[in-house]
């Protein structure tokens, strides 16, 4: 078990002939990931990596009986291709290109929702059920399968952190990269109770970052619903006040999204909160069991 | 990006939001000769930096005559202005704004930024004007109103009268007036892809008019490349010089007061770097994001930027590579040592893709100043020792 996906899942590439989606397909069908096609207007009917290019997501979806589209196309077109997934009947869009316009974002997301179409990201390094499907630019390699299920906010932070758990000697379920943009799709509070439904994971690790309140409410769900063990990191502490920090998200206002009042909340909510990254795999081990 | 005072004026005149007359002047000359354009009998004369609190800092002054427009600009001009949003080194003021004094009844506030939550844009406003608003958010949060605008539906009646009542505003006039105020400033808004208008104050005069006596104005970088006209706003005075250069090289870079440089790929795990760091006793000297395309020629400029500090003490390389491989980033910085003359010690971490084979190059180099981490808990604990002369 896992969530999400699995090794069945049926997944299509948006931008599929581009230079980054053709690298990444090709990294996730080494994976295992059941790549069913892809679609780039006016390639349809080409072949592209071994899988059939479709103009529309409509014509893969029917073809190909698809239900997540993975999506590469440049940032101006991100919301085109979010809503053109939702209106074929994707299930699920794990959008990774970086730098799309929140405005876009938001007309995107509401038609995303109104069709309930779940998605994930956008600037984000995708979702991965160890050892059985990869959907987006995460090195496979590190993810050894196991009882942990990851949720983060930073992709480089998802490598440490997986990482971390599989040398304590366990593994992942799923792992995915939410990211750090001010609009995005699926946050903790949609995917802790699909960790905690699913019989396979036993942990949870939570990683997030200073900027909005996600966390937070991440907090009063885990107090209220979640009965697994949770470790959070959250980065920023040392973050000056009101600087970016490369994601957009991560801003300082005020008092509101400090990493201090986040890690409070968590710590408060009975979550194992680390103050160093580098301390993610003991206090997995620690929860679980030394294996 | 965030622009001036005088060029959010500029847009919203465009759109129709009522401001005061005003002209910007890069001499004393040229304010004294917008002051007699103008007419008086009242000017303000107001600084132009990319910060909050001018007025508090001496940057903006009333003149009552042409005489005391001179002398005030003369003044500010080359000022350096201190603000609580400027740090203590303060900004250069190089540009003045002469604008027409108002006839002040009331001072309101008004903004339009993103809630993230409602992932909408929300207005917010309050009978506060003039006040630091953060304070009125946590003193009396009641004196704030806020408006969430669906964007599918737009700017509707109830929306205004949402934010009238609120307001108090019992005059019909007034509350037409304030309506399409506010309406115009959330079109503004979102056809410029703008990420946070504030005015503060909104004044409203003893005839009854609202008008904006402040602007500030951010947009959302990743929707420059369709708002030409705004880019070319863009005042590169304002924005750190290292930070910009940077940029350049597809950088993310922030200067900070400590001793440990750092170089890392992604902003979460540069964050959590500089968190490590902190937690072993050490202070980090700057955030640096390679992002996910690291090579020679961007470390060695990573190292060259990092090292214009002459606070730090050594260096912590801390790269996880996922489609990255480790031993090219490794080739990398051995390249880059020659490119940029590293004189502290470089701690460096490589994880992922090839790392042992990275670990082997690196140990091969045989060069002194080069010490492999081999965990980030490992490469943060060196790094701290080796910045205080101690490994």
């Amino acid at each position: 078990m896992s969530i999400l996906v699995n090794k069945d899942t049926k997944v299509i590439v948006q931008g599929f002939t581009g230079k980054e989606g053709t690298f990444h397909a090709e990294q996730c069908l080494a994976y295992g990931t059941n790549i069913v096609g892809g679609v780039t207007p006016n390639k349809g009917g080409q072949e592209h990596l071994g899988k059939p290019v479709f103009n529309t997501v409509k014509d893969a979806v029917d073809t190909t009986g698809a239900t997540v589209s993975m999506i590469f196309v440049p940032p101006a077109f991100v919301a085109d291709a979010v809503m053109e997934a939702a209106d074929a009947g994707i299930e699920l869009a794990v959008i990774i290109t970086e730098g799309a316009p929140v405005r876009d974002m938001m007309y995107a997301k509401q038609y995303a929702v109104k069709n309930n179409m779940k998605t994930i990201g956008p600037n984000c390094p995708g979702v991965i059920t160890a050892e059985e499907c990869k959907i987006g630019i995460m090195p496979g390699m590190i993810f050894k399968k196991g009882n942990v299920g990851l949720i983060s906010k930073s992709g480089t932070l998802t490598y440490e952190g997986a990482n971390q758990v599989c040398n304590e000697g366990f593994g992942i379920t799923t792992a995915v990269g939410i990211g750090g943009d001010p609009i995005i799709g699926l946050s903790y509070k949609q995917l802790l109770p699909m960790f905690e439904a699913d019989p396979e994971t036993e942990a949870i690790v939570m990683i997030g970052e200073i900027g909005g309140d996600l966390e937070i409410q991440a907090a009063k769900l885990i107090k209220e619903q979640i009965t697994k063990p949770v470790v959070a990191f959250i980065a920023g502490q040392t973050a000056p006040k009101g600087k970016r920090m490369g994601h957009a998200g991560a801003i300082i206002s005020g008092s509101a999204g400090t990493a201090k009042e986040k890690m409070d909340a968590l710590e408060a909510a009975g979550v194992k909160v680390v103050v160093s990254p580098a301390e993610i795999g003991k206090a997995v081990a620690e929860v679980l069991g030394k294996k | 990006m965030n622009i001036h005072e005088y060029q959010a004026k500029q847009i919203f005149a465009k759109y129709g939001v009522p401001t005061p007359k005003g002209k910007i002047a890069h001499s004393v000359e040229e304010a004294v000769k917008n002051a007699e354009e103008l007419g008086g009998p009242i000017w303000v004369v107001k600084a132009q930096i990319h910060a909050g609190g001018r007025g508090l800092g001496g940057g903006v002054k009333l003149a009552k005559s042409i005489d005391e427009v001179r002398a005030l600009a003369d003044e500010i001009l080359g000022m350096t202005l201190v603000t609580h949003q400027t740090g203590p080194e303060g900004k250069l003021v190089q540009k003045v704004y002469i604008e027409d004094g108002a006839d002040i009844k009331d001072e309101l506030y008004l903004s339009v930024v993103l809630d993230r939550a409602a992932e909408m844009p929300i207005i917010m406003a309050s009978t506060e004007g003039g006040m630091d608003i953060e304070t009125v958010a946590e003193k009396t949060p009641e004196k704030i109103i806020k408006v969430a605008i669906d964007p599918s539906i737009g700017f509707q009646g109830f929306h205004g009268r949402e934010l009238v009542f609120g307001l108090g505003i019992t005059d019909k006039a007034e509350q037409g007036k304030m309506i399409k105020f506010a309406q115009k400033l959330y079109t503004l808004y979102m056809e410029n892809d703008a990420e946070m208008i504030e005015i503060n104050p909104l004044i409203k005069t003893g005839s009854g008019d609202f008008m904006a006596l402040d602007g500030k104005m951010g947009f959302d970088d990743s929707a420059l490349g369709r708002h030409p006209d705004i880019e070319a706003m863009r005042d590169i005075s304002e924005e750190d010089a290292d930070e910009r250069e940077a940029a350049q090289y597809g950088l993310s870079y922030i200067a900070l007061d400590g001793e440990i440089g750092c170089m890392v790929n992604g902003a979460g795990l540069a964050m959590g770097t500089m968190d490590t760091i902190n937690y072993m006793g050490g202070t980090p000297a700057n955030f640096l994001d390679v992002g996910g395309s690291a090579n020679a020629e961007t470390v060695a400029k990573g190292f060259e930027i990092i090292l214009k500090n002459p606070q730090v003490k050594a260096i912590f390389v801390n790269i996880f590579g996922g489609i990255v491989r480790c031993d090219r980033i490794a080739n990398g910085i051995l390249e880059a040592t020659k490119i940029t003359d590293v004189n502290v010690p470089v701690i460096v971490r490589l994880d992922g893709t090839n790392a042992p084979e990275a670990a082997e190059i690196l140990k091969n180099a045989n060069i002194d100043n080069i010490i492999v981490g081999t965990d980030l808990g490992d490469g943060a604990a060196k790094a701290v020792a080796a910045a205080k002369g101690e490994l």
